[in-house]
């Protein structure tokens, strides 16, 4: 036992000898700058390759930007692009190991929240883009949410403010998907959806389909509810954990028994911690509930199915001309500092966010983030994209939950599954939650 | 280190070593196999061991954590929780598989079946699949609206269950998928051993007058025990490094019901950023895998 103990500590030791894990690439880093003054001109760049590593790997996703790449080399001759396509899930589990490794690529797309890009600010590991803003006049193309969602100070601390450090191409909403045949007349304020929901209830129908058993899907049905109950900002502010927001307060605490009400209602189907997503909302393409909390990433698979038997609208807001719906963009692109060509990938991403760009994306039917982009000729796109410009001219994007800690995905999910199945009281729900934001504002 | 007195006057060579004791020369011929074990188990495993002493978030520079690490494995709610969960998960990947495939081997020690082999392929089969695939199937089988087993139920008139989705139901369930996978390869295991057993001493229980469940306690029981020990300590392993059946099917939900150290490690180590922690979990799994493993062969040893 003795010679265990030693060679276990010699091992230790070998392993261990010297710094902190971390220290070696720190040290070389300064924190990088935004300095470019004017246009580059890409074509004089010479011959570049840029590496780049995004996550549209389904079907719309994946024609838009292979369409656009090939367009962008065919514009520079000089630039050779080397994509790497990953799902989501896989992005975002390699993302941060490939960037602080010895071959980072030079454009990445990095998720949004304190997760993912605020840890790479921190580490020093992504160019903060405010020069080329304003070089190409990015802040004019989004509204003002969306681009502070994809900001972050220096420091990575504060979330929501300073530096712009990447830029998106598509929109999302998590709204209502409704069955026509069984809702000629969307309901138009909280009040009447809940109504809707009650009248559908009692012809025997299970109102809203809903798949938890992933965890993440709670986050928007709960958040859906939360945008009626409380105000905007007081939810942006939690999320960008500014001074004096809180979790646990009236409002929220509002939300977490509305949610719950519901469930005793019987608004949702009976098992949903237990039912998977895509079931769930194959459910409801089936005919089998009247609406479907989800975001529009389901717009194409839903249409395909439904034809124009499907609409979508916002939540139906406490105001119906103030609508506000938990929503925002998909994943920003990013430049690292590793990137020996900032300039070419600059000019890359504002390939990817302007007008032609915008009308790649309607084309192959994504919905596009830009302001003033063309309308989709018609179908269910249709009810998305005026949905976006609504919500957008109403400055009523409320950004997801689960970018507010790096663990609060976890935190969150989990304690929606419980409270939605009675384990835990909405006060226990709203205190719990505010203790797991308290514990990681203390280590910030 | 400090002067070693030399020992003047006896001859230091070969020739003076006790006999039956192997030459150093022996030593050589480990290190081929001892390198690649160095570099691929030791080594990381004690860099995981150094990491767990720190708070690290995988990029930044780390700040030095000592043992709190540990502390919270012990002390926080989530962690603790996923051990106990491994611990429940280890009736359901162990000891049912181990008592099903010992009354199978019970069963088929007595009776030569025709077709043994064709038998014994069909019930190993689960053990072939990947697990991917298994958590896949049962998870579209668990489904509570259109799955198989709530339809079954249904035709019997039985109400059907949020199988996965609700808290006391989860784990059970998750369980006993791992029970339907190994419990083929306990059978496999145990029938090998049964069939080494001679068939003399059945002979002299029967002419003792011993029925069929004596003769299984005091014949087949005792001779099985080595083979009992492997498939009790590959049982074991297997349930404690559990990792994709909870990832595919609940990840490790409702609420935290099915979190497991293995989930656990995944998540903190590429997920949430907390990779010191993460390393201390999977740091404490390899501890008590190793002490039960080394209880398991223990107690057959001694027992044999």
């Amino acid at each position: 036992m003795k010679r265990l103990i030693a060679a276990a500590a010699l091992m230790v030791l070998v392993a261990g000898c010297g710094a902190a894990p971390g220290a070696k690439t720190e040290d070389t880093k300064a924190t990088p700058a935004a300095t470019v003054a004017a246009k580059p001109d890409i074509a004089k760049a010479g011959d570049v390759t840029l590496t780049v590593w995004d996550q549209n790997v389904r079907g719309g996703q994946n024609k838009e930007i292979e369409e656009l790449n090939q367009q962008f080399m065919a514009k520079y001759p000089n630039v050779t692009i080397k994509r790497t396509a990953k799902s989501f899930e896989d992005l975002l589990k390699t993302v941060k190991l490939a960037v602080s490794g010895p071959d980072a690529p030079d454009v990445v797309q990095a998720n949004q929240g304190r997760g993912t890009m605020g840890e790479m600010v921190k580490a020093k590991l992504l160019r903060p883009l405010t020069d080329y803003a304003k070089v190409y006049g990015w802040s004019d193309r989004y509204s003002p949410t969306l681009l502070a969602l994809n900001s972050f100070s220096p420091d990575g601390k504060d979330f929501g403010s300073g530096d712009l450090y990447g830029l998106s191409q598509a929109g999302e909403i998590v709204g209502v998907f409704y069955n026509k045949d069984k809702v000629p007349d969307p309901p138009q304020t909280f009040t009447t959806f809940e109504e809707s929901l009650q009248q559908a209830k009692d012809a025997g129908d299970t109102p809203i389909m809903f798949g938890n058993l992933e965890k993440w899907p709670g986050i928007h049905n709960f958040e859906s509810v939360l945008g009626q109950t409380a105000d905007k900002q007081a939810i942006r502010d939690f999320v960008f954990a500014k001074e004096g927001a809180s979790f646990n307060n009236p409002d929220f605490t509002a939300a977490a028994t509305k949610i719950k009400e519901w469930v005793d209602k019987g608004y949702f189907n009976k098992d949903f911690n237990g039912t998977d997503y895509d079931p769930a909302w194959k459910a409801f393409a089936k005919g089998q509930s009247p609406y479907l909390i989800a975001g529009t990433w389901v717009t194409a698979d839903l249409e395909q199915r439904m034809g124009d038997k499907v609409g979508f609208t916002l939540m139906p807001g406490v105001d119906p001309d103030a609508p506000v719906s938990l929503g925002g963009e998909d994943l920003p692109w990013s430049v690292t500092t590793a990137s020996k060509h900032p300039d070419v990938a600059a000019a890359y991403i504002d390939f990817l966010t302007d007008a032609n760009a915008a009308k790649v994306l309607v084309d192959t039917d994504n919905l596009p983030a830009m302001k003033g982009a063309p309308a989709p000729a018609s179908g269910l796109s249709v009810d998305v994209s005026n949905a976006w410009q609504k919500l957008n001219d109403a400055d009523g994007v409320i950004p997801y939950l689960d970018y507010t800690t790096p663990t609060f995905y976890d935190d969150i999910s989990s304690a929606i599954q419980e409270l939605l199945a009675g384990k835990q009281t909405p006060e226990q729900f709203t205190k719990g939650v505010q203790e797991k934001f308290d514990k990681w504002a203390q280590s910030r | 280190m400090g002067a070693v007195p030399l020992s003047a006057g006896r001859g230091s060579g070969a020739g003076d070593r006790p006999p039956g004791e192997p030459r150093l020369i022996g030593y050589a011929y480990l290190l081929p196999a001892f390198a690649v074990f160095f570099c691929f188990v030791l080594l990381p495993l004690a860099h995981a061991a150094y990491l767990s002493l720190w708070h690290w978030d995988g990029l930044t520079v780390a700040t030095w954590a000592g043992l709190d690490n540990y502390g919270d494995v012990l002390s926080d709610d989530e962690l603790r929780g996923a051990f106990v969960h491994a611990l429940i998960l280890l009736i359901f990947y162990s000891v049912l598989p181990v008592l099903i495939g010992l009354g199978l081997a019970g069963i088929m020690a007595r009776a030569r079946v025709r077709g043994l082999a064709f038998f014994r392929t069909i019930l190993f089969l689960p053990q072939v699949i990947a697990m991917v695939v298994v958590a896949v199937m049962w998870k579209m089988i668990y489904d509570p609206a259109n799955g198989a087993l709530n339809r079954a139920l249904g035709w019997v008139g039985i109400p059907g269950q949020s199988w996965l989705g609700d808290f006391s139901l989860a784990l059970p369930s998750i369980g006993l998928v791992a029970t339907w996978v190994y419990y083929g390869l306990a059978m496999v295991l145990l029938t090998a051993g049964v069939q080494k057993i001679p068939t003399s001493l059945y002979d002299a229980a029967r002419v003792d007058g011993a029925g069929a469940f004596r003769e299984f306690l005091a014949v087949t029981l005792p001779a099985l025990r080595g083979e009992i020990a492997v498939a009790l300590t590959l049982t074991t392993i297997y349930a404690l490094r559990n990792f994709d059946l909870v990832y595919i099917t609940t990840h490790g939900g409702p609420g935290n019901a099915t979190s497991v150290p293995a989930f656990q490690v995944f998540t903190r180590a590429f997920e949430t950023g907390q990779v010191g922690s993460a390393a201390a979990v999977g740091i404490t799994l390899t501890a008590i895998i190793f002490l039960i493993s080394l209880g398991i062969n223990r107690f057959s040893e001694r027992a044999v």
